[in-house]
């Protein structure tokens, strides 16, 4: 009976789904509802949970409740403790979810709603959430492992060296377009300078309360935090509209750029309970509040989404990025649909924190669901705009000129309606001087948050609520910056301590000292080179960002692959085979591309090829200040390619290594032993 | 009053605050002859652990 009932739900849920899915992608045009996209997410993610991560987890891993975690093998009441599912999943999801699934979206809303949500929606279902879960499972297997050192045990130690310089490379890439993405937010606006600005003396004054005060009571801190937060949120209205003070923080972009290595230098340096630790306790609440707030609007609200399901900038001609739908659209969105990074958490903390290993289910392949369906609503809150407006704030400004009118013309020559007074009225509905080509996607989330929470609380507040949500976005890619440059340091530190020993030694101030502006100098460079690129630097580095966090996704993969080949499952390898094959001919291509096109809007190469010309030739391009700048943007273009180069390689090198060893086990050439440690049963291991 | 402390617990380790409670039931119970850290060495071990390697944080 139980079974019938069960039979019955699950084909009740596939249908909706499937319903959903047909009415999101097959309507043209007319507007649809964004409940359509949230339902279609919502029921292949249900249908993804009970079906293939079952699949996963009963047939390839065979996970088993009487097999005794690192955590419990291992227990030592700090690293290694038995925590309840729920709570890991939390702890997981917040680590996991960054601005990666809120960014990504916003850009690719681009080319329609459409591509951008089957390629979430698929992606995570088939490749983010399989690849998460089966390297927690990996990991959970050995004593809670971290990637690199599966990938030297596993595959060899050649995969192991380009793992871990991957990493550093994606975290320089990560860092800098993050920061890029908070100066293009700040840039000539005083209200959001301020409240920003103010986040790092409330954070400093938590720390402090921590330590001297009240020592141990984060609550009560973060309250008192989350107070002064809104606070500075007043703060800034109060500066921007007082004339005397606001020119003070009205900033340029490279002066923007300064000080935010300057922040990066001194987290990384000072001690981490001042900074890092109090920023980080703020911004796990900002961000699981932000989260459930966005839901709550769009499920209140249910907003018609006003872009098109696809635009004619599937042909790559794109101002927000160039490049055609395949292969951009599956590096423009990593976080969401697939992103490497995660595979660093998923053997990081959190296997050490699991009780039972079935949990690794919820963990793994759940939270990455959840943080897909983040994606989802960020695309949701991109789509709601008004082409004409999306297309304002998030094309640069070689694409749009400098002035409303030339804005308003060129987005009505792309075939959508812009009245040149409409995004100065947006602009000062949102207490801002100006709305047009703040690239990067944070202002036009903003924009379409503030726009959703404006109508379903009920009007009068935009102006708050896009500053409220410009503070949240910047407070978390901040603290993403904060400690990426911290672990950079350190992994700088462990590097040079290679060659001069005493280099490695943290105690040790010179050597902090030198790693740390070493890194920041690293992810400075891309940073600079972005604030002051004419084209928005959003449509140079994004793309890198993306094809590195995919090759990280494809190092996990080849990871999974090994270990689920090794376990001698073999018959089961297309599980992580599927989304590796998809992720290395989106990469390659996307690469070989970035690389080669001979279009300077795409290639790299061609873009200095073109640059150059015109430069013997004395002609200044549009958006170029001073023929000046040109050696150096020539410079850039080249630099850019040999990072992208870089990367290829890295990938090419891991996928050979591991298809050596692949077709070693399966001839029996290679022993089928793994580094897999025995499994001993629970009952050995009683609780405390 | 229970429901409350036990969710105050959840949310301390949700957002990652050490737990030094837990930290001292776990020492005293397997390792009773060992020293424990004060909680003030104890909070700075683990903060010092935790940002010093990738996979802390996430894009």
């Amino acid at each position: 009976m139980r079974s019938v009932r069960t039979v019955i739900l699950w084909g009740l849920i596939a249908a909706i789904g499937a319903a959903a899915l047909g009415r999101v992608a097959l309507s043209r045009g007319e507007s649809i509802n964004a409940a359509w996209l949230l339902t279609a997410a919502i029921c292949t993610y249900l249908v993804g949970y009970r079906f293939y991560a079952r699949f996963i987890a009963t047939r390839v891993f065979v996970l088993d409740a009487d097999r005794a975690t690192p955590a419990m093998r291992k227990s030592d009441g700090h690293d290694y403790v038995p925590t309840n599912k729920w709570v890991v999943f939390g702890h997981h999801f917040a680590a996991i979810a960054g601005p990666g699934p809120l960014v990504g979206p916003t850009l690719a809303a681009q080319f329609g709603y459409l591509p951008g949500a089957l390629w979430i929606v698929i992606g995570v279902v088939l490749g983010g959430a399989v690849q998460d879960f089966v390297i927690l499972c990996s990991s959970v297997r050995r004593d809670g492992r971290s990637l690199g050192q599966m990938a030297k045990d596993e595959i060899g130690p050649v995969a192991g060296v380009t793992a871990l310089v991957a990493v550093l490379g994606i975290m320089v890439v990560l860092i800098s377009v993050l920061a890029l993405i908070v100066v293009n937010a700040l840039k000539s606006s005083p209200w959001g300078m301020v409240t920003i600005s103010l986040t790092v003396p409330i954070a400093m004054f938590m720390g402090l309360y921590l330590r001297f005060v009240r020592p141990d009571k984060v609550l009560e801190a973060s309250a008192i935090g989350l107070v002064l937060l809104a606070g500075a949120l007043w703060a800034g209205q109060w500066v921007a509209a007082n004339p005397a003070l606001a020119p003070i923080f009205t900033m340029t972009g490279p002066s923007l750029a300064l000080l935010i290595m300057g922040y990066g230098f001194a987290a990384s340096v000072l001690p981490v309970w001042l900074l890092l630790a109090p920023r980080d306790y703020l911004s796990a609440f900002v961000k699981i509040g932000v989260v459930a707030a966005l839901a709550v609007g769009i499920v209140l609200v249910m907003p018609p989404l006003a872009m098109p399901a696809v635009t004619q900038f599937v042909d790559g001609s794109g101002p927000v990025f160039s490049g055609k739908v395949f292969p951009f659209v599956f590096i423009t969105i990593a976080c969401g649909a697939i992103s490497g990074f995660h595979s660093l958490i998923a053997s990081g903390t959190t296997p050490k924190l699991l009780a039972r290993e079935p949990d690794a289910k919820l963990i793994g392949y759940g939270a990455m669901l959840t943080e897909s369906l983040v994606a989802i609503m960020a695309l949701i809150a991109a789509c709601v705009l008004t082409p004409g407006v999306y297309f304002a704030i998030n094309a640069p400004v070689a694409a749009l000129g400098t002035t409303a009118e030339s804005a308003a013309l060129a987005v009505r020559q792309w075939g959508f309606v812009l009245q040149p007074g409409e995004m100065d009225a947006l602009a000062k509905s949102v207490g801002e001087s100006s709305l047009l080509s703040r690239t990067g996607g944070a202002p036009s989330l903003a924009v379409g948050m503030a726009h959703l929470f404006d109508r379903a609380l009920g009007g009068g507040g935009m102006a708050l609520w896009y500053h409220f949500a410009i503070m949240f976005e910047a407070l978390f890619i901040l603290t993403t910056l904060d400690a990426g440059t911290r672990v950079g340091r350190f992994m700088l530190q462990d590097l040079g301590g290679q060659v001069w020993p005493k280099f490695r030694e943290v105690t040790w101030q010179p050597a902090v000292w030198m790693a740390s502006a070493l890194f920041v100098s690293m992810w400075g460079y891309f940073l600079y080179q972005g604030v002051t690129d004419p084209l928005g630097g959003i449509n140079s580095l994004w793309p890198l960002f993306g094809i590195a966090n995919q090759l990280l996704a494809a190092v996990a993969l080849c990871v999974g692959t090994t270990v689920i080949i090794r376990m001698g499952k073999a018959r089961y390898a297309w599980t992580t085979l599927l989304p590796l094959t998809w992720l290395l001919i989106v990469v390659m291509t996307a690469g070989y591309q970035k690389l080669f096109s001979p279009d300077p809007r795409i290639g790299f190469l061609a873009h200095a090829e073109k640059f150059s010309s015109l430069y013997s030739a004395g002609t200044i391009p549009p958006g170029v200040p001073s023929l000046a700048v040109m050696p150096r943007m020539i410079f850039n273009d080249r630099i850019d390619a040999a990072v992208a180069a870089f990367f290829l390689v890295s990938v090419i090198v891991i996928v050979v290594e591991s298809v050596r060893v692949w077709v070693g086990v399966v001839r029996g050439r290679v022993p089928m032993n793994s580094s897999e440690v025995p499994a001993q049963s629970v009952a050995l291991f009683p609780a405390d | 009053m229970d429901v409350l402390r036990r969710l105050v617990s959840v949310v301390r380790t949700v957002i990652g605050v050490p737990d030094y409670e837990r930290y001292l039931r776990h020492m005293h119970a397997r390792h009773p002859d060992c020293a424990v850290l004060t909680p003030a060495e104890f909070a700075k071990a683990r903060l010092d652990a935790r940002y010093s390697r990738p996979g802390s944080r996430c894009c």
